[in-house]
């Protein structure tokens, strides 16, 4: 028997002292997406890669920046929502992150304003 | 330890654990004056402050960015296509290693340590790029102290790839650490909080990614 079979049984509940679990049987995607799910945001990641690479190649005037600003900040709240599960968890872990992403960009972008970096 | 003997281990520690891997919502853990995992709480706390370091080394780069000296600024060395490709590598490592954090929910240890050894494989290939092209830009006349755009890039990317490589040997040693079931407590949540650090490397890099390289100076 494998031992990645062994677990199993134990999971559901085959094992006398698991029976006594109070939790019911987890198949591990409760609180998240599932593996296929997680392969398709992985692809859709690299497709927004690939046209954020591709981008620099090509001459779109002013909206270059902007695009690229956006298509970061989408990856991020991408990875950071399924990937950290973010999206499914305690809204606490949100608060505990998001202020300190927040404080950061705060503090920095008035320190970059404080050198004239956007002038 | 027999196969037997690492269950009984195994679910005698699922007594006192949170069985979600994902949840943090006082499921299983020990009770907690908040309800939530304080590791998992400890993990995220820890991952805001980090923001505040990236985003002072992110800051001081875009400062200098364009005090360079002559012929060795960022749109006369950075090799576009190979650090598209070590971006690649490492945003694929973010999905193995979500791969690793759905199956220790599961409890299936042996895709766990699998997809785990794949991230740290991919991990150690994103390394070894960013060593590569920092020998290589070495070579070409760019050292640390050669211009402020030099130090802070260095400074930067170099933070960046020092915390990889602390994830990659944090995601070793839970291999290990899984293979002789040092693992006390509950094993998901070890996998997921390792998770959650490799995945803010990713992230960390995708804005790293953006405004380092593909934005011009």
């Amino acid at each position: 028997m494998s031992e990645s079979t062994t677990l199993d049984e134990t999971a559901t509940g085959t094992d006398a002292t698991a029976q006594h679990s109070p939790e019911p049987p987890d198949d591990g995607h409760a609180h998240g997406a599932t593996d296929g799910q997680y392969i398709v945001i992985a692809l859709i990641l690299a497709v927004i890669t690939a046209a954020e690479v591709s981008l620099s190649y090509m001459d779109v005037g002013p909206i270059f920046i902007p695009a690229l600003l956006v298509m970061m900040a989408v990856k991020f709240v991408i990875v950071v929502s399924y990937f950290m599960h973010l999206k499914f968890d305690n809204r606490i872990f949100s608060f505990l992150f998001y202020s300190g992403l927040l404080l950061a960009l705060g503090v920095y972008v008035l320190a970059l304003a404080t050198f004239e970096f956007f002038a | 330890m027999s196969d037997a003997a690492t269950l009984e281990a195994q679910v005698a520690h699922d007594d006192h654990g949170d069985h979600g891997g994902h949840g943090g919502n006082g499921a299983g853990h020990p009770p907690t004056t908040t309800g939530l995992s304080h590791n998992k709480l400890g993990m995220w706390l820890f991952l805001g402050s980090e923001c505040l370091l990236f985003g002072g080394l992110i800051s001081t780069y875009m400062l200098y960015r364009g005090r360079a000296s002559e012929n060795l600024g960022p749109d006369q060395i950075y090799d576009l296509p190979f650090t598209s490709v070590s971006s690649f590598v490492l945003l694929m490592s973010s999905l193995t290693m979500v791969l690793a954090v759905s199956a220790a929910g599961r409890k299936d240890v042996r895709n766990v340590k699998l997809w785990l050894t794949v991230t740290a494989l991919l991990g150690a290939t994103f390394v070894g790029g960013q060593v590569y092209e920092f020998t290589s830009f070495y070579r070409e006349g760019l050292g640390f102290t050669t211009s402020l755009f030099s130090s802070s890039f260095y400074a930067l990317t170099g933070f960046h790839g020092v915390h990889v490589s602390v994830g990659i040997i944090m995601l070793l040693a839970v291999v290990g650490m899984i293979s002789r079931d040092r693992i006390p407590g509950d094993r998901a949540e070890v996998v997921e909080l390792v998770g959650l650090y490799w995945h803010f490397v990713d992230i960390v890099w995708i804005v790293i990614f953006t405004l380092v390289y593909l934005i011009p100076a």
